[in-house]
């Protein structure tokens, strides 16, 4: 008996321990992203893109005189731990917001967390059903993949193709991508003749290269996926010698997939954000500036490449910043202050936030773009 | 009577932890202390197959996602698409359908939480039984082998089909309403409930396992684990007792899973993984395998820590040293290592050398 | 099915089955040894193949592959001295537990030296759109090595363990530990060198395999549960055994996808395993005698 109350005694300490004194100076803004685990490459690069931002607001005198103080929990992508950490942030953290979570698997289970705390969350998983239907305190800010899915058969439509292939990841991503293209395909009279989907760690497809190579009818194939399987798509259908158009997701925006799919990389057709072309894009583009400062920035801090992902945390923050600037250290008007937001230029594109409209991206924040000589540029048509 | 007793303590130390965090305005707590309690009734339970029976099971997450997914799949699917079919009729009729509507305002059809609760445990019992005949006879890597295939299986299968929502998992699921006024939900203001809820659910597990291992059962279980060939020619059915053993560990799991995702109100793929599996049978070991209380508390402690994030991106990493600095200088779990005692012996060789040296 | 698809699909499958093999092959040269599945088996292969991109760098190919092989040599073998070697008669559950951790460690390392983002090195002939015809199937030839390494890597362990005294005193060591300590035998020694000799079999294939798969922080835990798969299917402890398993199962799973999709290939070869080991707990090329002197 004395030995069991010895144990407890001890958890209980362990409890307690626990028990930190919180200052509340500073504006605290929560973050809960997939650092490390499965989703590493979108939690990673955005969690990057926060520090330095942070960093940059606070060397500046923080916002109206008030220092941000950022917290970032890593989820590791497990919907029961960004649970965990919703409510610890809202409770115990009291933050202002929540940026993140990098899936949408993780953001919809939080969604209804913040909504019942009316605490801000401006999420960076790419799927519809975070803003639809439409919940008063969560926002984000990828792109919508329906646009993306638009804009790939509108060009489609152009070239005169009408029976595709999919391939998609077995992520979020790829599953959200995947009904939009299913859902969507009617309306631009295009057939999808093949469907697969594959493992997010998957590390050859051949066999269902091989497959959908063997249907005669596929003018072109659509790869919907976040993951390094996107290069290995496109070798392993240049390797099996065919060469039928090959679009990608948007989620193929990061030059690494370039390099890794090497030649085979070459013309493939995807929509992006315009971060990946800045350099080219003309001077009066409202975005110009800031991505290429974003640009320079981030690859001088962590060296390595600026990614479209890291940009899904860079324009949920400063989308906060500027709201914060205008209501304060308050939810509600922060909520209002991002819902009034418009003509705000972010990498993504520019948004124009609205009480019905919680992504504030057009179509027009895609563009559509290919790889030639290893680089990213703006594709103009064959 | 006598466990009955030594489950006491525990029910102050809950109560305690209560009014601490109610005194000390820190009741956030309870909520990670709600989750760890669910994740801690998986582990007694792994805890018994694992130090008493003597199996090891990398697959014990497959059974809680088999509870929490099937649960999730019934209580938020709405069946109004399949309306009238003969299946959905008998349900209709037999009472266990509900019907409501949303936060969005479309109209639901959907199976009440109870009888989800009960379908989701028993699939978990059937396929306890089905998966433990062939995979009890097996024994040490084939053994880990059979039962990490079947985690496998059961992670690939959650992210395979729509039903269960590929990646994203299933969200939006609705309290479960236990009796009128007490109902398992995420809700900031069930908080408190809820963390009753659950210890007196993980007590109640408790209470079970350790009459188990001290009745006829916990002695022939021990003889397995000790040497089969020996129980068998003791007359001791020990294919049966494994079965048993792994069947109620299922359950537990199941029982677990159901109720957090409720609590949650949702699951996702990760509560399947691998490494969710690797990470129970970390925490039994680390509370020594033949030692519930050890379990118990490891449970809680990590589970806790862990959820509350206090590991930052390390947290896998820090479950993999646990594992290997437990599993080399205390195989028998933390509780086992009389610190005192060593410390002492530690101190006293140090003097002696001294002594020696002058 | 036309011939070419068909062809196609073995290609795909002979692919696979070899990067399985080589890294069953691992499994079984620890086990032989020592009796002990090394769970971080796969951590060798990413080594393999991590060290070598980076040291690419500062050297030409063939030289940053040998260079990687022998650090993750040794990387073996600190691991058994460290972890493995002053334990006294462990039981197969703590084993198993143990190199779990040291999986689960080796993966944390390399994601903090090396990042999550993926890397691979340059194809050895050619570039990622350069493929052979064979009899109208197109395949890169990355394939030819990576069969060509495996092929290569199963002579080379067979005239090891028959011919060399080394050789014969690991199978010696494994067959009866006490008699070959008896004998003078360092048993010890030999588990060490089953280590080192796994980890470099297990980094080779991380090199060969990297311009087909790219190398990653996480690649291991997949490769070791196929790995594992096909070292059981074969029979623990056959070499011979694995390679037939291997192919077997890359090949059973590249025909799969023209039947069911693919999001379930791995929930099926799975289930062909745990098929095979309720029926056939001995593997399918194990013999029942020598299965049963083993402890399972």
């Amino acid at each position: 008996m004395k030995k069991f109350a010895s144990k407890f005694l001890m958890a209980v300490m362990a409890v307690s321990l626990c028990a930190v004194p919180a200052l509340a100076e500073n504006i605290k803004v929560g973050a809960i992203l997939a650092v490390t685990g499965g989703a590493s490459f979108l939690g990673g690069p955005e969690a990057r893109s926060l520090e330095m931002l942070v960093e940059e607001v606070n060397s500046k005198g923080g916002i109206n005189g008030n220092k941000i103080e950022l917290i970032i929990k890593d989820s590791a992508a497990s919907p029961e731990k960004a649970i965990s950490f919703a409510k610890q942030l809202i409770e115990e953290e009291k933050v202002l917001a929540i940026i993140g979570p990098s899936t949408s698997g993780e953001t919809m289970k939080i969604k209804n967390i913040c909504e019942q705390a009316k605490t801000p969350l401006l999420s960076c998983g790419a799927a519809e059903v975070i803003v639809n239907p439409v919940a008063s305190y969560v926002f984000k800010t990828p792109q919508k993949d329906s646009f993306a899915v638009k804009k790939i058969f509108m060009e489609m439509n152009k070239m005169g193709i009408s029976k595709v292939a999919v391939l998609a990841g077995n992520t979020g991503f790829g599953k959200a991508g995947k009904g939009q293209l299913l859902k969507l395909a009617p309306e631009f009279g295009i057939e999808i003749v093949e469907t697969e989907v594959y493992d997010k760690k998957s590390n050859d497809l051949s066999a269902v290269v091989a497959k959908i190579k063997a249907n005669k009818d596929v003018q072109a194939v659509i790869n919907w996926s976040i993951v390094p399987a996107q290069a290995i798509v496109a070798k392993n259908m240049r390797q099996a010698g065919w060469d039928v158009p090959l679009f990608q997701s948007h989620g193929f925006g990061n030059i690494k997939y370039v390099e890794a799919a090497g030649a085979a990389a070459e013309g493939i057709i995807f929509p992006a954000g315009r971060l990946l072309i800045a350099d080219s894009l003309p001077a009066d583009n409202p975005q110009k500036e800031l991505l290429m400062a974003y640009k320079k920035n981030y690859e001088a801090k962590f060296n390595e490449p600026a990614s479209t992902f890291g940009g899904h945390g860079y324009d949920a923050f400063t989308i906060l910043m500027a709201a914060i600037a205008e209501g304060g250290n308050d939810r509600d008007k922060v909520r209002a202050a991002i819902e009034g937001l418009t003509n705000f230029a972010g990498t993504g594109g520019v948004f124009n936030f609205s009480a019905e409209d919680h992504n504030g991206l057009g179509i027009d924040a895609f563009q559509m773009m290919t790889v030639k000589d290893g680089k990213f540029v703006a594709y103009t048509g064959k | 009577m006598k466990k009955l007793l030594s489950i006491l303590p525990l029910l102050v130390v809950v109560i305690g932890v209560h009014l601490l965090t109610s005194a000390t305005d820190t009741m956030y707590y309870l909520t990670q202390m709600t989750m760890s309690a669910y994740y801690s009734l998986l582990i007694i339970g792994l805890c018994v197959l694992m130090g008493y029976a003597g199996q090891i099971s990398l697959g014990h997450a497959g059974f809680f996602a088999i509870g929490g997914y099937l649960s999730a799949a019934l209580t938020t699917h709405s069946l109004i698409p399949h309306q009238n079919t003969t299946l959905v009729g008998l349900l209709d009729s037999a009472g266990l359908l509900l019907s409501g509507q949303n936060l969005y305002g479309e109209a639901l059809l959907v199976v009440t939480p109870w009888a989800a609760c009960i379908i989701a445990v028993l699939t978990a019992a059937i396929i306890a039984v089905i998966i433990g005949i062939p995979v009890l006879k097996l024994k040490g890597h084939y053994l880990a082998m059979a039962t990490l295939g079947f985690g496998i299986i059961i992670y690939r299968v959650a992210l395979a089909m729509e039903y269960f929502g590929e990646a994203d998992g299933i969200s939006e699921v609705p309290p479960f309403v236990l009796m009128s006024g007490l109902s398992v939900s995420g809700n900031f203001s069930d908080r408190v409930q809820n963390y009753y809820i659950a210890w007196v659910l993980l007590l109640i597990g408790m209470v079970l396992l350790l009459n188990l291992i001290d009745s006829r059962v916990g002695r022939a279980l021990r003889g397995i684990h000790g040497s089969d060939e020996a129980a068998d020619a003791m007359g001791v059915n020990t294919a049966r007792f494994k079965l048993q053993t792994f069947v109620l560990s299922a359950v537990f799991a199941a029982v677990a899973g159901v109720l957090l995702t409720h609590y949650n109100g949702g699951i996702g793929p990760s509560e399947a993984g691998v490494m969710k599996s690797v990470r129970y049978v970390a925490i039994v070991a680390v509370g020594g395998m033949a030692h519930l209380w050890g379990a118990l508390l490891m449970g809680i402690v990590l589970n806790f820590l862990s959820l509350r994030g206090v590991f930052g991106s390390y947290d896998d990493a820090v479950f993999g040293l646990i594992l290997i600095v437990i599993m080399l200088f205390a195989p028998n779990g933390i509780l086992s290592l009389n610190i005192r005692h060593r410390l002492k012996h530690f101190l006293g060789r140090r003097k002696q050398d001294k002594e020696g040296e002058a | 099915m036309t011939t070419e698809l068909f062809i196609q699909y073995l290609m795909a499958g002979i692919t696979y089955g070899s990067i399985y093999a080589i890294v069953a092959i691992g499994f079984n040269i620890i086990y032989n040894t020592t009796g002990i599945i090394n769970f971080a088996q796969g951590e060798f292969v990413m080594f393999g193949g991590m060290i070598s991109i980076t040291l690419l760098q500062f050297m030409p190919l063939p030289l940053a592959i040998l260079s990687a092989v022998a650090i993750t040599m040794l990387i073996g073998a600190l691991i058994e001295i460290c972890f493995i070697r002053w334990l006294k008669s462990p039981s197969v559950l703590r084993l198993i537990i143990i190199t779990i951790g040291i999986s689960i460690l080796s993966r944390e390392v390399a994601v903090h030296i090396w990042g999550e983002s993926i890397r691979s090195l340059p194809y050895f002939v050619g570039n990622e759109i350069t493929s052979i015809s064979i009899f109208g199937a197109r395949i890169s030839p990355q394939v030819l090595w990576v069969v060509a390494a495996s092929g290569l890597m199963v002579i080379c362990l067979g005239i090891f363990f028959q011919i060399t005294s080394v050789g014969r005193e690991m199978r010696a060591s494994a067959s009866n530990r006490k008699a070959a300590t008896l004998c003078g035998i360092n048993t010890q020694n030999m588990v060490t060198l089953s280590f080192v000799l796994s980890a470099g079999i297990g980094a080779l294939a991380g090199c060969v395999m990297s311009p087909i798969t790219y190398s990653q922080y996480d690649m291991g835990t997949g490769l070791a549960i196929k790995g594992f798969t096909v070292a059981i299917l074969g029979g623990l402890g056959s070499s011979g055994g694995a390679v037939a398993a291997g192919l077997l199962l890359g090949i059973i799973e590249a025909f799969s996808v023209s039947v069911v999709p693919l999001a379930f290939q791995d929930a099926i070869s799975i289930a062909i395993l745990l098929i095979i080991l309720f029926v056939r707990p001995q593997g399918l090329f194990g013999s029942k005698e020598a299965a049963g002197l083993k402890e399972f």
